[in-house]
């Protein structure tokens, strides 16, 4: 895997498999009643939110913290970005910790990207702008592997707010990169031009949405809109809001959140057993503990004491 | 690279055989638990629990450990192998427990070191005590086992295979001739 997770698309179909494998194990240690390891014992992962975030960064913060690295917490609001400091002279200045990785949350696209060429650390992007949310999509596809057993061949409607969405842009990459099959639904004017670029299919209302095996809910992104995308939120609800009736038997949903109860989803089904809003969240901590385990551990051996070995004395019997 | 083979499966038999006398006698009737290291200390770990359980006459709990988000060297290592991390195991209380750890080959002391700081994230043995299929030497940590099956003086460059039936399809440990300078 390379040093940086800025997009979906710095990962082959094998670094997916191997980070939703480590999460796998990762889920062994959070089952624990003492829920740390020592792996990244020594190390400092700063986490560098210029976005409001309840899940990203907490989950961002525990799998740091279960992973016994040292954790910094710098928010936009009561620091030096409130007084008109740059993205760069802060970055930079963070970098003077040595820190191993930053994981940085910006409303800005392409801000991960930039960083990443200011400091000697990992990069994490944890969401920039409307462009890409990359461990979202790994969550997402974590859970639902757990959930529906197989990637390959599902059939996934993302239903809401495409245009504004960064989840949905990481999503149909994951998706279609893992073998499922993609349609991106919403009204015309928050589906982007030239989406089935991405390998999705496009649909404009959700007739045929009973053929999905999942429904993935996108969040309308009031705060990102700046003209009148939909008429008003009612009469989205009336054409796209996934309640009892539009959710199939044995459909599952999804649902980056924080959810808009009674507007892209009804309530009845978000509490539902169809529903894995809650496993999503779970899931949020093991992969990123997995993600920062891949990046800032390095691959290698497992289980063995060749360490002081070169390569080609390792014992064969411990290679797994 | 020639190989010479220092156990066979009979040999292999006769000595877990013996270990478990060993772990059943000096127990001393203080509750024995069995933990093995992923991977081959795990199934061995297996065989040793079945035969202790059956001198002992009663039951012995068996777990098992993955130590790879222990170990000393993270990131130290190549980059590029995709390791299976194996899940940890232990489903009893440690507590007052005397823990045997096994494992296969008993080297440098840092996979037994990263082993017992895995342990103790399960709880607070009585005590802990090793057992290894295999000494080669070569210690670079305070590390002593309390059982072994065989103890094999070797050259740091040489290779240890121990095979298993489970993984491999047959019961072996093999030293391989030093590697050629």
């Amino acid at each position: 895997m390379r040093k940086h997770l800025l997009s979906i698309d710095d990962l082959t179909r094998d670094d997916i498999e191997r980070i939703l494998g480590r999460a796998q194990s990762f889920a062994e240690i959070s089952g624990r009643t003492i829920k740390k390891v020592p792996t990244l014992r020594g190390r400092t992962v700063i986490n560098l939110f210029y976005e409001a975030s309840t899940r990203t960064s907490s989950s961002f913060e525990l799998a740091a913290k279960r992973l016994s690295a040292d954790l910094v917490n710098v928010k936009s609001a009561g620091s030096a970005v409130d007084k008109g400091e740059s993205l760069k002279d802060t970055v930079q200045t963070l970098s003077a910790y040595d820190p191993t990785a930053i994981v940085i949350r910006s409303p800005h696209v392409g801000a991960a990207r930039l960083v990443a060429r200011w400091t000697a650390a990992s990069v994490i992007n944890a969401g920039d702008g409307k462009h890409e949310h990359p461990t979202q999509a790994l969550l997402d596809l974590y859970t639902l592997r757990r959930r529906a057993g197989a990637l390959e061949g599902l059939r996934i409607w993302i239903v809401g707010d495409v245009l504004h969405s960064r989840v949905a842009r990481s999503n149909i990459l994951a998706f279609t990169r893992m073998g499922c099959d993609v349609t991106v639904c919403g009204p015309p004017t928050l589906i982007p031009r030239g989406v089935e670029e991405l390998g999705c299919h496009v649909a404009y209302s959700l007739d045929g949405i009973e053929k999905a095996d999942v429904i993935y809910a996108l969040r309308m992104q009031n705060e990102r809109m700046t003209g009148a995308f939909v008429p008003s939120l009612r009469e989205y609800a009336a054409r796209f809001q996934i309640d009892g009736r539009r959710l199939g038997a044995g459909q599952l949903l999804m649902h980056p959140g924080p959810v808009n109860r009674g507007v892209e989803l009804a309530a009845e089904v978000i509490d539902s057993p169809q529903s894995l809003i809650v496993a999503q969240v779970e899931s949020g901590v093991v992969v990123r503990m997995a993600v920062l385990y891949e990046l800032l551990a390095g691959g290698g051996d497992p289980g063995d004491e060749m360490s002081s070995l070169p390569p080609a004395l390792v014992r064969p019997e411990s290679v797994a | 690279m020639g190989e010479k083979v220092v156990l066979d499966a009979e040999d292999m038999r006769r000595t877990l055989v013996r270990i478990a006398h060993e772990i059943v006698e000096k127990a001393g009737g203080r509750s024995l638990a069995i933990v093995g290291i992923h991977r081959r200390g795990a199934l061995l770990a297996t065989r040793l629990r079945d035969l202790v359980a059956e001198l002992a006459g009663e039951p012995v709990p068996l777990g098992n450990i993955d130590i790879s988000f222990y170990r000393d060297d993270v990131g130290m290592r190549s980059p590029g192998d995709s390791p299976v991390v194996h899940a940890s195991h232990i489903g009893f209380p440690l507590e007052g427990m005397t823990v045997v750890l096994v494992d296969d080959v008993l080297f440098t002391g840092r996979t037994v070191r990263a082993a017992i700081e895995a342990l103790f994230d399960y709880g607070r043995p009585a005590r802990v005590q090793l057992a290894v299929l295999a000494d080669r030497g070569h210690r670079e940590l305070p590390i002593r086992p309390d059982y072994v099956g065989k103890n094999l003086p070797t050259a740091r460059s040489e290779r240890v295979f121990v095979r298993v039936e489970e993984l491999d399809g047959d019961d072996q440990v093999a030293i391989a001739e030093e590697v050629a300078a």
